[in-house]
């Protein structure tokens, strides 16, 4: 188990050098010079070099890319163009507003999403199972900003019932921010998880080990719960994994839509502005979250299929 | 009679399909003494499968039991509760499978599922421990204690069939079944657990209900002999007589193509030409006639009913009336 959780912390570095050193590459070939963005149109040439050096940007790529790791591995993400503070502050400071929302997202809509899909399985073709069916498959195809309007509409300035914009202050102000955000970009996930587990779960049911459950006589529960759902739930864990990913880009949305503090936003509002510093190390911490996130779905469905460990 | 254990009356079951009413299995009659080993042969899709999940009443959902009954210790099968027949199963009546790479958990350790089995029991559960390395010991798995913490994957096929067994007779069962259970090992294997099958019977004293197509194995091991074709029985009788003299055609040629009694090397291995009736749509009269060389006139439209021949042997053939009356 350990020689597997070293080999796979060594490829999730592999991972995250390839996506910064493609990132930092690709943000450069974006057109537009940032220093005649940041100054404006009038700005004298002395003014633009003097900018260019301060920001490396006169050093040839290779080089900046190297003080850009050299930077890094002591800590420091650069310093943010405007303000003049550390971008690593600023990205940590966004960082946990977006942690929370995704989070949240992932966990309803996954305990949903498990137990709709459960129940479908334990009773395939019924009419349960149908109406599970085109639940889920109405969830999986409206769009997160759709959605998120919608809510904002319906439950945010018709019925009033939740906060329409910000993140809140406190826990439980911040637990009431939280839930149109989170119902919009996790509610494709419900459906998604929903159909993932019926599939799965049927697919376990027919295995011969669930008839040799049943032919000792174990008690139908035991074997649903325990015999097939720990195997079935093995591809939705990697899933919920990658989705990490995918969550971080609904939570863009997300996160304009509700007027929301966070990572999305901040990477938006930096591009625009060509703040390479901060685009990069939100890019960093995003890649990073996901790495973290596609590594630990992998840890876990180790710890629950001793096959995993040992196929590596 | 005092020492039945399993009575097979008349059971007819149907499989619902889309192209009507499949007969899986058609009138079929035998019975299994208390202790005694009684094999089933047959092609594939002959119902051996059918009955084994009827007797355990682990069938699928399309499956109707037509008529008959399945008594065990002379109460229905098919009468009880779920909650009656689920006391039943792995107690009373446990089976090995055919497939020992699929048969088990394999998230859950070797361990953990042989103490989930004694679920009946109220014993602590370091007894229950002792008892699962005990079996396994007594199955031949060396160092049981350690590998009670292994799970399925790491252990070879043979090894996972004789822990399968070990589990199968954890509860000291009455009735042993076994489908096919060496089919999927090679040659050497196949007589390991033979052997080991005919110890732990002699020790545990249950019946069992062996599955095989291997005519040497059932030979080997059995009793008495239920030969099945297409869903019903054709013949059965004691191990000896049905090897020795046959009494229905298509256990002649079943013995005839068994690689172990040809007694000259063949280039080609002998077959019985022709396929198994469709079972959606049977033909009128005896289910073997088209792939039986010795058809009569009758064949085609009499369904020859299973005869006592002597004590014991019964077969379903009208060439055994010819003989009686000319």
């Amino acid at each position: 188990m350990l020689k597997f959780a070293t080999r796979r912390f060594g490829l999730s570095l592999l991972i995250l050098f390839v996506a910064v050193t493609v990132m930092f590459l690709m943000i450069r070939a974006v057109p537009g010079d940032p220093v005649q963005i940041m100054l404006g149109p009038r700005a004298t040439p002395e003014l633009q070099a003097q900018l260019t050096a301060a920001l490396g940007l006169d050093q040839p790529i290779w080089k900046q890319l190297l003080i850009f790791y050299g930077n890094l591995l002591q800590g420091d993400l650069g310093t943010d163009v405007f303000s003049g503070r550390a971008v690593t502050d600023i990205v940590f400071q966004q960082l946990p507003y977006t942690l929370e929302l995704i989070f949240a997202s992932i966990l309803w809509s996954a305990t949903l999403g498990i137990a709709l899909g459960a129940y479908a399985a334990a009773h395939p073709n019924t009419l349960i199972d149908r109406i599970a069916a085109a639940i889920s498959v109405s969830f999986v195809a409206a769009p997160a900003f759709v959605v998120a309007l919608l809510a904002l509409l319906v439950f945010a300035v018709h019925l009033q019932w939740f906060p329409a914009i910000g993140a809140g202050d406190g826990f439980l102000d911040r637990l009431d921010h939280l839930v149109l955000p989170a119902f919009a970009i996790g509610l494709s996930w419900v459906g998604y998880i929903a159909r993932l587990v019926r599939a799965s779960m049927l697919e376990v049911m027919g295995e011969s080990h669930v008839r040799t459950a049943r032919a000792f006589g174990i008690a139908e529960r035991r074997v649903v719960m325990v015999y097939a759902l720990r195997i079935a739930i093995l591809p939705v864990v990697t899933v919920i994994g990658v989705g990490m990913g995918f969550l971080l880009s609904s939570a863009v949305f997300a996160e304009i839509v509700f007027a929301r503090p966070g990572l999305g936003k901040l990477v938006i509002d930096s591009i625009t502005t060509r703040n390479y510093p901060i685009v990069m190390g939100s890019v960093l911490i995003s890649t990073a979250l996901f790495v973290v996130s596609t590594a630990l779905a992998d840890l876990i469905n180790a710890l629950l299929d001793p096959r995993a460990r040992t196929s590596h | 009679m005092t020492d039945t254990l399993l009575e097979i009356d008349n059971l007819s079951v149907d499989y619902e399909t889309g192209r009507g009413d499949l007969q899986a299995l058609r009138d079929i009659t035998f019975n299994v003494n208390k202790g005694e080993i009684v094999g089933i042969v047959g092609e594939s899709g002959c119902g051996k499968s059918t009955l084994i999940s009827s007797i355990l009443r682990l069938t699928a959902p399309n499956t109707r039991f037509r008529e008959g009954e399945i008594r065990f210790k002379g109460q229905d099968l098919l009468q009880v509760s779920e909650r009656h027949m689920r006391d039943l199963r792995g107690a009373d009546i446990s089976i090995v499978f055919q497939d020992p790479m699929q048969t088990h958990n394999p998230v859950l350790t070797i361990g953990q599922q042989m103490l989930d089995i004694q679920h009946r029991s109220k014993q602590s559960k370091a007894d229950k421990r002792a008892h699962a390395t005990k079996m396994l010991g007594a199955v031949g798995i060396p160092d049981p204690e350690a590998r009670l913490k292994q799970y399925p994957h790491e252990f070879s096929g043979g090894m996972r069939q004789r822990i399968a067994i070990a589990m199968a007779l954890m509860s000291e069962p009455d009735l042993l079944i076994a489908d096919e259970p060496t089919t999927a090992l090679d040659a050497t294997l196949e007589v390991q657990i033979i052997e080991r099958l005919q110890e732990l019977q002699r020790e545990f004293h249950c019946a069992i209900l062996f599955i095989s197509h291997h005519l040497g194995v059932i030979a080997e091991l059995c009793d008495r002999v239920v030969v099945m074709y297409a869903g019903a029985v054709v013949e059965s009788g004691d191990v000896r007589e049905i090897f020795h003299d046959p009494k229905h055609p298509y256990t002649r040629r079943l013995i005839e193509c068994d690689p172990g009694h040809l007694k000259e090397r063949a280039r080609v291995l002998p077959t019985i030409p022709g396929e198994v009736p469709d079972l959606a749509n049977l033909p009128g009269g005896c289910i073997f006639r088209d792939r039986c060389d010795q058809a009569l006139a009758r064949c085609a439209t009499e369904v020859p009913p299973l005869d006592q021949l002597k004590e014991g042997h019964h077969a379903a053939c009208w060439l055994n009336h010819e003989e009686a009356t000319s």
